[in-house]
């Protein structure tokens, strides 16, 4: 018997985007309140698994053709260079340092480096999360 | 204020980080391994000089400063320790290119390879509690990945023992730190060290101390918390057990001796002697294991249990001569059990069996493998012109002077059994009539022997170079037998 799945995948399209978008604000909120790179990236990885959930392994894959395993690597390398960006301002190992700058459509916004490293934290857990969700789904 | 302490952390790191990316390409993998492992060793011989020459360095990182921030502080005892760590992974990764097979480098050996000394040297580093928690962390981590790598029925089963004793002591490990941080208010080592020197130590804090010595027993194999290491470190393959037996129970030590020698250092009469006879019974297990086995690498995985209670005693001894004797012990101890885990290795590969019994002759046609070997055998057990022999002279001395008798008989009783169990290879494995014929050989070791070569050459030469390397020891064992100066040189009073 064919499942009909329709309002599963439907709800589902639509879900999706309010999850990432929110995932993206608690990431960048992490500075002032609550959030951060850790969970902002679990929240995302919580969408992604959500299409898994609606779809299935291939159309997923279709989708977002990427490699996490890559992803995990990428976010791993942008923590240790932010760190190994400090060293070359002959500045202690992993100093950060932030700056206001004034944008068009923004205002004055805080600028700090730790976000940088926080990107990386981001990759990082959606690399990782991503990963063994696959990796499990995919064994026999 | 210099970013030297930090490149033996951050290098392989940033190699380990790299090696991620290319997982198939097998060339690419070795170079970058080598390069990195290449650039640490540079960098640790670097760090030794500073350290000898300029006292101890310290890193304030992000700068902000101690107590506050995470502070990595090398004194002598630590960068020898990163400089002993380098130069056996190294030749632990040589020996791994010929022997641990393309299925297992393709599954990211190399990068958790990297891994794990990125976490082993964090953990000689850092001044902070919590920092060498997570450095903890970062080595075991590896290591588990490490073990199960290939998947065969033994691994999967002694990886299961392994991780599940490594999360039970990391519990353990998290709680002691908070009921620390409970009674301190601090996490910094060398603040936590001048707290205690300064309030007193509270019977509360010598509890403390006592879970302590248990979790980084645990860590480290003493009796009786050693019963998982003979099981686990069985399982993998030589070139992973060799980086195991090596860097990961020495790191445990490295900790026991950094507690009980810059915080808790002011109730002796009771977490001393508790340590003391833990150390004498743990020299007992390991010579006994090692006499009982006929199997090669069991006998040589028992050696490491008791080359532990030799150097855990030198934080009983706690002079300078005790401190000196330990460390080089525990310098050349590293660097053997290196050496003879690949040897053992060398020897797997052409007979394809641990057993002593069916092995045999061996002499003939691998005749430097044979000799290589009587030589690890000789230094293991501490024949003067080799390394072993400086380390316990300076013990035995320390022992006698201070009164503690029976720990050198068990320690000299002990040097007899080891010999004892290792010669048991050299004979039956080397000489007696020939079991195989070239033929019949498994695989072929060229290649395979000289990183042993390395390491038995830099044994030679702490045996003989004793004068070279002396003072850098004596250094060494002057901070951990003074704490003031490690705790002046982190927080700058």
């Amino acid at each position: 018997m064919k499942v009909n799945d329709l309002i599963l995948q439907t709800v589902t399209t639509i879900l999706s985007f309010l999850i990432i978008t929110f995932s993206i604000y608690i990431f960048f909120a992490g500075h002032y309140t609550p959030g951060g790179g850790f969970i902002g990236g679990l929240m995302t990885s919580a969408a992604l698994v959500l299409l898994l959930l609606a779809f299935d392994m291939k159309t997923v894959k279709t989708v977002f053709p990427i490699n996490f395993m890559t992803v995990s690597a990428i976010g791993l390398l942008i923590c240790v260079l932010t760190g190994v960006g400090a060293m070359f301002f002959n500045a202690p190992f992993l100093t950060h340092t932030f700056g206001y700058e004034t944008f068009p459509i923004l205002g004055e916004t805080a600028l700090a480096t730790s976000t940088i490293f926080d990107i990386g934290v981001y990759l990082i857990v959606v690399g990782v999360a991503m990963t063994i969700i696959q990796t499990i789904g995919e064994s026999e | 204020m210099s970013n030297l302490v930090i490149l033996p952390i951050l290098i392989p790191l940033l190699a380990g980080t790299i090696l991620l990316f290319f997982p198939r390409q097998l060339h690419f993998q070795k170079w970058i391994s080598v390069i990195a492992l290449s650039l640490t060793t540079i960098s640790s011989i670097v760090l030794v000089q500073t350290v000898f020459n300029n006292g101890i360095q310290t890193l304030e990182l992000g700068g902000w400063k101690p107590p506050f921030g995470i502070v990595l502080v090398a004194d002598m005892f630590s960068a020898l320790l990163v400089l002993t760590g380098i130069v056996v992974s190294f030749t632990c990764i040589l020996f791994a290119f010929k022997s641990i097979g393309e299925d297992r480098e393709k599954h990211y050996f190399y990068a958790f390879a990297q891994f794990l000394i990125t976490g082993v040297m964090g953990a000689f580093l850092t001044g902070d509690l919590f920092n060498l928690f997570v450095f903890f962390e970062v080595f075991l981590m590896a290591s588990y990945a490490l073990i199960v790598i290939g998947g065969t029925k033994i691994q999967l089963r002694e990886t299961l023992k392994y991780v599940l004793i490594n999360v039970i002591s990391s519990a353990l490990f998290v709680i002691s730190v908070a009921y620390i941080y409970a009674v301190l208010g601090t996490l910094n080592m060398a603040d936590l060290g001048a707290r205690v020197a300064e309030y007193g130590q509270t019977p509360l804090l010598t509890v403390i101390a006592i879970l302590f010595l248990v979790v980084f027993g645990l860590k480290g194999g003493i009796f009786p918390l050693y019963f998982w290491l003979p099981g686990a470190y069985k399982a993998p393959p030589y070139a992973v057990t060799a980086l195991f037996g090596a860097l990961l129970t020495k790191v445990g030590v490295y900790a026991i001796f950094r507690m009980f020698s810059v915080i808790f250092t002011h109730e002796p009469q009771i977490t001393h002697q508790i340590i003391a006879v833990l150390a004498g019974i743990t020299i007992l297990i390991g010579a006994i294991g090692a006499v009982a086995y006929s199997d090669v690498k069991q006998i040589i995985i028992y050696n490491i249990v008791t080359a532990i209670g030799v150097i855990v005693f030198g934080v009983v001894i706690a002079t300078e001569i005790g401190y000196a004797g330990a460390i080089y012990y525990l310098v050349h101890d590293m660097v053997i059990k290196g050496a003879l885990f690949l040897l053992a290795g060398a020897m797997f590969t052409i007979t394809g069996t641990n057993k002593i019994k069916e092995m045999g002759g061996l002499i003939k046609r691998h005749p430097l493998l044979g000799w290589m070997f009587f030589l690890a055998a000789l230094a293991l057990a501490g024949i003067p012109p080799l390394s072993g022999f400086v380390g316990k002279v300076l013990l035995t001395q320390a022992g006698l002077s201070e009164g503690h008798y029976w720990f050198v008989a068990v320690m000299l009783l002990s040097s007899l059994l080891v010999l004892y169990s290792v010669m048991k290879i050299f004979l039956n494995c080397f000489f007696r009539e020939e079991v195989l014929t070239e033929k019949e050989e498994k695989g072929s070791i060229k290649g395979l022997v000289y990183p042993s070569v390395i390491l038995i050459a830099i044994s030679v030469f702490l045996g003989v170079g004793a004068e070279v390397v002396t003072p850098y020891i004596m250094q060494a064992a002057e901070t951990l037998a003074d704490p003031t100066a490690y705790i002046q040189a982190v927080l700058k009073e």
